[in-house]
């Protein structure tokens, strides 16, 4: 099975309930702000949208994936819950999947 | 598969001098855009990290939506010799720009060795926060090839470029570089000569009066740049501002507006020069008035 790694993230994932809480501490620990799941990180207020690359290197570091080709979008950066829906697709999608 | 590359920036080639921080954001905006780069400095270990940071911009870049969609990106060569990129072994050349550090020396000595390498008529694009071009322009063989541009940090996100036309810039140069800008989906706005031309001459005072205030303890990092953006509307404050950047070029971009003006309020004010000793140079550094986490 493929999975295509250009598709729109969808807000669950699997392991929401054991990646949110690690984001969440990454998050607190860089901003010194608490992050609701679906609390819009770059919306008025937020954070510098220069900021999401430093989220994607976290991710792509912490959990052995790569985001490459449409999937390097912000709105997959949005929020912790879409983050973690992202992962959770790249995790399982086999090698080769992404990088278009 | 193969088939025509219809990239509008396909068939162009840029060389970049100076894998800096400007360098590599100018190479970065420009691969993004389909045009191929040579990238040359002489310092090795910048030249070592220098496809993978302009790959990690290239990536912020493209996450930030500021690439257009179906560009193939343009190759970045680094194992170059400036002798190579001049004699069109890497292939024909559409501008060469310098970007190595806002030092006025360094800059004449690199445009001297460059302008006397290129085929005349090639646009060399100085890249510069406050230098004079007239005052470049005496280091080049041909003064009429010479042009100045100002390009904001991050260049692949920031979509107006300043450019500045010396005194002796001919008409050919300033098209054929506003035409550069057009392919990188930039808008230019062409600027007379001075010291500092029209940005720097107004925000780099700005800013170290900035840090004058903070200096003083009138107010936090922090309260001086939510009160400008704020109250003012300034995008990000003048100390976040400072810190992108870079503030060891922020101080000598403000001495040589102060060498040159005489105004006081140029003078790099004693916690800047702090700072810049201690190796707080700002976001690159990873610590300048604020603290960061990976290198942009």
């Amino acid at each position: 099975m493929t999975v295509p790694s250009d598709q729109e993230v969808s807000d669950t994932g699997d392991r929401f309930d054991t990646a949110a809480p690690e984001l969440v501490r990454f998050l607190t620990a860089r901003t010194g702000r608490t992050w609701p799941p679906d609390t819009d990180l770059f919306a008025t207020g937020g954070l510098s949208s220069l900021f999401a690359m430093e989220l994607v290197v976290h991710l792509e570091q912490t959990y052995g994936v790569s985001v490459r080709g449409t999937d390097l979008r912000l709105d997959n950066f949005r929020t912790v819950r879409r983050m973690v829906a992202l992962v959770d697709r790249l995790r399982n999608s086999e090698p080769g999947d992404h990088g278009a | 598969m193969t088939g025509q590359n219809t990239t509008p920036g396909a068939a162009q080639r840029l060389a970049v001098l100076g894998a800096g921080v400007m360098g590599t954001g100018i190479a970065a905006l420009a691969i993004g855009h389909g045009i191929a780069v040579s990238m040359i400095d002489v310092d090795r270990r910048r030249m070592a990290e220098a496809t993978d940071r302009v790959d990690r911009q290239v990536r912020t870049a493209r996450l930030m939506g500021a690439l257009p969609e179906g560009t193939r990106p343009g190759v970045l060569d680094v194992g170059v010799s400036l002798a190579d990129v001049s004699t069109g072994r890497t292939g024909p050349l559409t501008a060469v720009v310098e970007a190595v550090t806002e030092d006025p020396n360094a800059k004449a000595k690199v445009l001297a060795d460059v302008s006397a390498l290129v085929a005349p008529g090639t646009p060399v694009v100085s890249n510069t926060s406050s230098i004079p071009i007239g005052e470049l322009a005496r280091s080049v063989a041909r003064p009429e090839d010479l042009i100045g541009s100002h390009f904001m940090n991050p260049p692949y996100l920031i979509r107006t470029v300043e450019v500045i036309r010396g005194p002796r810039t001919g008409p050919h140069t300033l098209a054929a570089v506003r035409g550069l800008l057009t392919t990188l989906g930039r808008e230019s706005v062409v600027v007379e000569d001075a010291p500092g031309f029209v940005t720097s001459r107004i925000l780099h005072p700005m800013i170290n009066s900035a840090v004058r205030v903070v200096a003083a303890g009138t107010a936090s990092v922090e309260s001086v740049d939510k009160l400008l953006q704020g109250c003012l509307g300034h995008p990000t404050g003048p100390l976040r501002t400072a810190d992108l950047i870079g503030l060891d070029n922020l101080v000598d971009s403000l001495w040589v507006l102060h060498e040159r003006t005489g105004d006081e309020n140029c003078r790099p004010c004693e916690l800047l020069l702090t700072k810049v000793r201690s190796g707080h140079l700002g976001r690159k550094s990873g610590r300048g008035f604020y603290h960061y986490e990976g290198d942009l």
